[in-house]
């Protein structure tokens, strides 16, 4: 089974970061100070116990035996969001996914991803940079990876709560320094028609594209991640690279990113491209702006009944509403 | 399905495979209840039971409506009588599954909140036409007796007409809500089908295809 006591969280594969690192990183990642540190504080006080977070019994074994066997699970260090909500189950995270790359079967994506290969692995960055790059699995593992729990809030209006690993985004662009000219970040998401069945489907323009600012791609709570709970990214979760963005909708999150570019223009994503009135360029999480068809009111979060209230920016208002500051976001959706 | 059409043995035959439609209706509308019960006693549903539970009484309600809407064309194309029966049983079920669909959205998905389901229902367009489509399969429900077939005299056939529109409501309901139209549009066509088969022309058209069925089988 793969639950593992925290005591020695042994990780061979050298890739994931070990668990004294990230913890003492801990501290300043989920910056709501408070309710962080006493989630942290609960969460040391009994290192050996079994957390409720723990991964539980596996009901998915086929994606879960598909990991390496040598793969140790890290039991992630806080059971909790700043909000102090609970996590979301690896299981839940794991066998619930929107990757129409393999099909619109939330719950099928999981068995169709298991033998994706994301190894070898290049992730090319190039536009209005002066060091345009290529990243191969090395060397974005030589980025610092850090743990970050985030609420993703899907334009479908269901939620979870999930602990990443990863770094920002920030520091990928640094690397290649973008130039003057650069206003936007746009990502694509490799282009794979033999091993990604869904990409046969005629209703989209394949491959996924989306597009940050390149505000919103420098802002400190943009994630590129690697891995959730401590394990490296599973397929269905967007192996081996995603970008995780907490205040917008889900599907800006892009998944198994091959490319990556500096431009001057809006990039026009996917689902920008397949419906225009329903998907814009922002997406940000807005409780008070509906889909077209369903309100974005409330949300059920992944494992409970009855709904919450949707957070403005999904609860990430106090770090970057002032991106947006003079904006009508009723038309900038 | 045993439909074996009347041969020469005659009404007894006809009256026991009537008997046994029925008794497979029954089991038919009610074992999906059965397993999606036992399913989620069982924790079963997957990692969303809730949404689990609403696809599944939905695309029940949608599967039992087209069925009891595919009675009487069969009838009019291969002259089926024994079927005729199964039609109010067929929409009864829907209304079960119907109701269920509901029950389910206003208690496990919003948890009986009701400026949430306030929101749910009125500012979600798909939503409204499916509480639509369910008010207006209340009064069907309700005088599906006998009694009230007697009582509603030439008014009883005019009411249930209303189903056509439900129907037709009910698959809007569905187109509207997703984001991939594949199966909206199969189970619109099947709907569209039977639609179009109440259309003068095309009932007029079944029987004439009857006719010259019954003619090749001599």
């Amino acid at each position: 089974m793969l639950i593992k006591k925290q005591t020695g969280i042994e990780m061979p594969s050298s890739e994931i970061t070990p668990k004294h690192i990230y913890l003492s990183r801990r501290k300043f990642i989920t910056g709501a100070a408070a309710v962080a540190g006493s989630a942290l504080l609960a969460a040391c006080a009994s290192p050996g116990a079994e957390s409720p977070t723990a991964v539980p019994e596996s009901k998915a074994v086929d994606a879960a035996t598909a990991m390496p066997a040598d793969n140790a699970t890290a039991v992630p260090i806080a059971t909790a969001d700043e909000l102090g909500d609970p996590l979301n189950t690896f299981e839940e995270i794991i066998n619930y996914n929107n990757y129409y790359e393999f099909t619109t079967d939330k719950e099928s994506v999981a068995k169709l991803a298991a033998n994706y290969p994301t190894s070898p692995w290049q992730v090319e960055v190039s536009g209005f940079v002066n060091k345009p790059q290529v990243f191969d699995l090395d060397d974005l593992r030589a980025f610092e990876q850090e743990e970050r729990i985030y609420r993703l809030r899907c334009v479908e209006a269901w939620s979870m709560v999930i602990p990443w690993m990863g770094f920002p985004l920030a520091k990928l662009l640094d690397a290649v320094e973008p130039t003057a000219d650069a206003k936007f970040v746009r990502f694509e998401t490799v282009l794979d028609k033999a091993n990604m069945p869904g990409q046969k489907s005629p209703w989209f323009q394949w491959p996924y594209v989306e597009g940050l600012r390149l505000d919103e791609a420098m802002h400190d709570l943009t994630l590129m991640a690697t891995g959730l709970y401590g394990e490296e990214l599973l397929p269905q979760s967007g192996a081996p690279i995603r970008l995780v963005v907490p205040w917008k909708y889900g599907f800006k999150s892009i998944k198994s990113i091959v490319k990556i570019e500096l431009t001057d223009t809006m990039p026009t994503s996917l689902w920008m491209a397949s419906a225009p009135n329903e998907y814009g360029f922002y997406a940000n999480v807005n409780p008070q702006v509906n889909h077209p068809r369903w309100s974005q009111a409330t949300e059920r979060r992944i494992g409970e009944f009855g709904r919450r209230e949707t957070l403005m920016f999904n609860g990430y208002a106090e770090q970057v509403a002032s991106l947006y500051d003079g904006m009508d976001l009723r038309v900038n959706f | 399905m045993d439909i074996s059409i009347a041969t020469p043995k005659g009404k007894v035959n006809k009256k026991r495979n009537g008997r046994y439609l029925r008794i497979a209706t029954h089991i038919g509308a009610l074992l999906p209840l059965a397993w999606l019960v036992w399913q989620f006693f069982q924790n079963d549903l997957g990692t969303d039971p809730v949404r689990a539970i609403t696809l599944r009484t939905g695309k029940m309600t949608i599967i039992l409506l087209m069925l009891s809407l595919a009675v009487t064309p069969l009838n009019k194309l291969l002259g089926w009588k024994q079927i005729i029966p199964l039609r109010k049983p067929l929409g009864l079920y829907a209304f079960l599954y119907v109701s269920l669909h509901l029950l389910t959205f206003i208690w496990l998905d919003y948890g009986l909140n009701w400026a949430f389901i306030v929101d749910g229902i009125f500012e979600q367009p798909y939503v409204l036409i499916g509480f639509a489509a369910y008010l207006l399969l209340i009064p069907l429900a309700v005088t599906s007796t006998k009694w009230a077939m007697r009582r509603l005299g030439k008014n009883w056939k005019r009411l249930h007409k209303l189903v056509y529109l439900i129907g037709a409501l009910g698959v809007i309901h569905f187109f509207w809500l997703v984001k991939v139209y594949t199966r909206p549009i199969m189970y619109g066509s099947v709907m569209a089908l039977l639609l179009l088969t109440r259309l003068g022309p095309v009932k007029r058209q079944l029987v004439r295809w009857r006719r010259s069925l019954q003619k090749l089988r001599k």
